[in-house]
């Protein structure tokens, strides 16, 4: 996991980033943590990486803290009774199945609503946004060529993966929204299941949708949904994680692949669902998860002759701009919905929008 | 076209020889065309406020047909007020049986008018009757009908339990079909409670306002269908009233994105049928002569005047020589000329505009280095022709094998293995059809899932179903037309 290789080359700074409860409860565990002088680096830097990344699967931040004064860190630093420092994620884009910083070099400070500073994120350029482009486009014909079996069975590992991670998404969520940990619990617990609903989608939406057409003449005549290609998704700006998995998931459930604009305010949850998604087997390529500035990147998405749909939710006022944008290449565009609620039962409305219709005749005779 | 076989085309005398078919004319008297016409506005024929008319021609003898009003601002206004009103008090609330009674009923009469129907049409749009009597009018009869089944029907067509109409439809439509345009945007509006005013196209009005004495002998209540005629502005203040909650288009791509820039950040609901480029794929296996029907067909078709022609024939290059000589001995025996006569193939080009921009188009192919190919052939004196032309030594990157040219003109271009046919015929912003002709049927599905496009024909090409969903991928537009999908986007 590049994330983790890169973590490993980052040293430790005490800047002020990560205030999760858990880690703040570490924090208090360690005494001052700023006091706390990095470790030899080598044997203490790497194994904190691959705490890290073991983590990353089994508790997240929780854990982190019970590796105080027990763990190999500390036995590596030397210092048996020094508290152990935590190791704090960068948090990058999630472009063609690689978690790059944007090519601009600048990031952007997240807070929580009560402005505390979590974390700082990547500030994602036009040209990463056309990078994603181009990578979702690569990926478009192996996805939609996947069988749907398997693209649903993709989904599901999703939900599995996310299952395994519900404490450090509850942190995220709570953090970001400035909900209560139950709350924040709730809303994971229906992101994950969101994935579900769509895994078993995969192999359904065609007979949902398509079918035989009984034509008056010697022809069998079938229709047939197929993706759109390359579709830009203005993720919700107020439901980083439940939100951005009911957009995210019906539009590749059916074959295409996405470009997402993360909840600016929020895009923490969004970049950890990208951790989960490059080890589920999604083919690279096939989501791209890009934070920043809603207003600098998305006329450059909706305006990308190579992007084929664009779902507005999260595009506040600048819908009707970026539907005009998209109106130069005929890009299929589907209008934001203010007030939606994400806990309702989705329907199919989220992937029709991004479907085409293919209809095939063919000669009966003999 | 579609229906000449090859047998009997081989008898045939080659355009412009000395051997000539006696003349077989349809008769004019059956349509009588009035001097001048009104706006069809809720119910009733209403002269146009704006003062302003338009004259049109028979493109094959350039001789006016009609004068025809060209509504204004205020009379769209007068126009979707009326459908709003019908809408809301007659058409919206009225149990879907009752609406699809009268869409039978609709059919019936297009039925049972028909041959009205197919003389005018060819009158007013230069095609050919053979055309307009066994394509056009049947089919815009059998789309009222299907439609008219679709109206009680509606919790049943996976839109939900109780879809509900969306009010208002403006739509617009062009001229290389116009009655059966008018039927694919009426129908499914009307079957799903919605109100309508339908501008016809400039050069093509009259068939949409004899359906509008169609709807008042069918008694269909005042203000559900308006007929606005007139021209480009006309069309634009239609699709940009604000009374509209509906935008149905088919016309070219240019005017669909201005169409989708104007409808961006409102509430209306829009449906575009655009142009294309419509790649017609002939493997080495295929049966050659019925492949070549269907190329005949697939670009003569109507003068070519279809979104949907297969304009760019991909002919595997082991077999090009062969089907190139057998396409040029079967083009060499189309008749072209007077739309009326019932032996004629290929009809007269629908304006000046538009054999201006055949001729530009074509004139580049020659420029640009490719090889132009037209049978011997004498076109008539007066009127808009262009011979059926085939461009052989054509490459990619030339214009004719982009554009789309809208007219009587193929661009033959060749290919070595399945994958360079995908990839040439998906390498076009369109993607409104294409065609497959090939005898073996895993190498048919193979093509065709790969195709980015609205409509496959596989060995067949331009056939048309009520039942069958038609509409494009990228550029093509979006929506689609026919079928149980036609419902969705008059539906919320």
């Amino acid at each position: 996991m590049s994330d983790a290789a890169n973590e490993k080359a980052t040293p430790a700074t005490g800047r002020a980033r990560l205030k999760r409860d858990a880690e703040k409860a570490a924090a208090k565990a360690a005494g001052d943590s700023a006091a706390v002088p990095p470790g030899p680096d080598g044997a203490t830097a790497n194994a904190g990486g691959d705490r890290a990344a073991a983590d990353t699967r089994t508790g997240g931040a929780a854990a982190w803290s019970d590796a105080g004064g027990t763990g190999p860190e500390a036995r590596a630093g030397g210092a048996s009774a020094a508290p152990r420092l935590a190791v704090r994620r960068t948090y990058k884009l999630y472009v063609n199945g690689a978690f790059p910083r944007s090519e601009s070099g600048r990031s952007y400070p997240v807070t929580s609503p009560d402005g505390d500073h979590l974390a700082n994120a990547s500030l994602a350029s036009r040209k990463d946004a056309r990078d994603a482009v181009t990578a979702a486009r690569k990926a478009f014909s192996g996805w939609s060529g996947r069988t749907a079996y398997n693209r649903g069975q993709i989904l599901y590992r999703a939900a599995e993966m996310m299952e395994g991670r519900r404490s450090q998404f509850a942190d995220e969520v709570a953090a970001a929204d400035g909900v209560r940990r139950t709350r924040a619990e709730a809303l994971v617990s229906a992101a994950i299941d969101r994935w579900v609903y769509y895994a078993g989608w995969t192999d359904k939406i065609v007979q949902a949708v398509g079918g035989a057409n009984p034509v008056s003449g010697p022809y069998f005549n079938l229709s047939t949904p197929e993706p759109s290609g390359v579709v830009a998704v203005l993720a919700p700006q107020d439901a980083p994680l439940l939100g951005l998995v009911s957009v995210i998931a019906p539009v590749i459930a059916t074959g295409n692949t996405a470009v997402v604009i993360a909840s600016e305010r929020a895009p923490l949850p969004a970049i950890t669902l990208g951790e989960v998604l490059a080890t589920s087997d999604l083919p690279g390529g096939v989501v791209n998860i890009l934070t920043g500035r809603t207003a600098e990147i998305s006329p450059h998405l909706a305006a990308h002759a190579d992007v084929d749909g664009l779902d507005l939710t999260g595009a506040g006022d600048l819908a009707t701009d970026l539907e005009s944008a998209a109106a130069q290449t005929l890009t299929r565009v589907r209008r934001p919905a203010p007030g939606e609620d994400w806990t309702a039962d989705p329907g199919t409305g989220r992937m029709t929008p991004f479907l085409e219709t293919k209809t095939v005749w063919h000669t009966i005779g003999v | 076209m579609a229906d000449d076989d090859a047998t009997t085309a081989g008898n045939r005398p080659a355009l412009g020889t000395a051997l000539e078919y006696a003349p077989a004319p349809e008769s004019r008297s059956v349509v009588a065309i009035r001097d001048s016409y009104d706006l069809f506005i809720d119910g009733v024929f209403t002269p146009a406020k704006s003062g302003e008319r338009i004259t049109t021609v028979n493109p094959a003898d350039e001789q006016p047909l009609a004068e025809v009003a060209a509504a204004g601002e205020e009379d769209v206004d007068l126009a979707v007020v009326a459908a709003r009103r019908a809408f809301d008090e007659v058409w919206g609330p009225m149990p879907g049986a009752e609406r699809g009674k009268y869409l039978f009923r609709i059919s019936r009469i297009l039925a049972e008018r028909a041959r009205e129907f197919a003389v005018l049409e060819s009158l007013d749009n230069g095609k050919p009757i053979k055309e307009t009597r066994d394509v056009d009018i049947p089919l815009v009869a059998a789309h009222f009908f299907y439609y008219a089944g679709w109206a009680d029907k509606l919790a049943h067509a996976g839109y939900g339990p109780d879809p509900r109409p969306l009010g208002v439809a403006a739509q617009v439509i062009p001229w290389n079909f116009p009655l059966l345009m008018l039927a694919w945007k009426i129908a499914p509006a009307l079957a799903t409670g919605n109100t309508v005013v339908l501008k016809p196209a400039e050069t093509t009005p009259l068939t949409a306002l004899l359906f509008a004495e169609v709807c008042q002998e069918a008694d269909l209540p005042a203000g559900v269908v308006n007929i606005l005629t007139g021209a480009g502005a006309t069309g634009r203040t239609l699709v940009a009233h604000p009374g509209a909650d509906k935008v149905a288009f088919t016309g070219s791509t240019a005017v669909g994105r201005e169409i989708a820039r104007v409808a961006a950040g409102t509430a209306k609901r829009v449906t575009l049928e655009l142009g294309g480029k419509g790649a017609n794929i002939v493997y080495d296996d295929a049966a050659l002569d019925q492949a070549v029907e269907g190329i005949v067909s697939g670009i003569f078709f109507n003068q070519g005047h279809v979104c949907c022609a297969g304009s760019r024939l991909l002919v595997q290059e082991s077999v090009a020589d062969e089907v190139l000589e057998r396409l040029k001995t079967r083009v060499s025996r189309l008749r072209l000329g007077d739309p009326l006569d019932k032996n004629t193939d290929i009809g007269a080009i629908n304006s000046a505009a538009q054999l201006d921009r055949i001729r530009d188009l074509a004139g580049t192919g020659q420029a640009e280095g490719a090889e132009s190919w037209s049978p011997a052939c004498d076109l008539p004196e007066r009127g808009y022709w262009f011979p059926p032309t085939v461009f052989t030594g054509v490459s990619q990157s030339h214009r004719i094998a982009r554009e789309e040219i809208f007219g009587p003109v193929l661009s033959v271009l060749t290919f070595r293995t399945p994958e360079e046919a995908v990839t040439k015929a998906n390498n076009t912003p369109y993607g409104l059809s294409a065609g497959v002709w090939t005898e073996k049927g895993s190498r048919m599905l193979w093509t065709a899932n790969r195709l980015r496009a609205g409509i496959v024909w596989s060995n067949t090409f331009n056939k048309f179903d009520p039942a069958s969903p038609f509409g494009g991928y990228k550029e093509s537009g979006y929506g689609r037309e026919g079928g149980r999908h036609g419902l969705e986007g008059y539906l919320v």
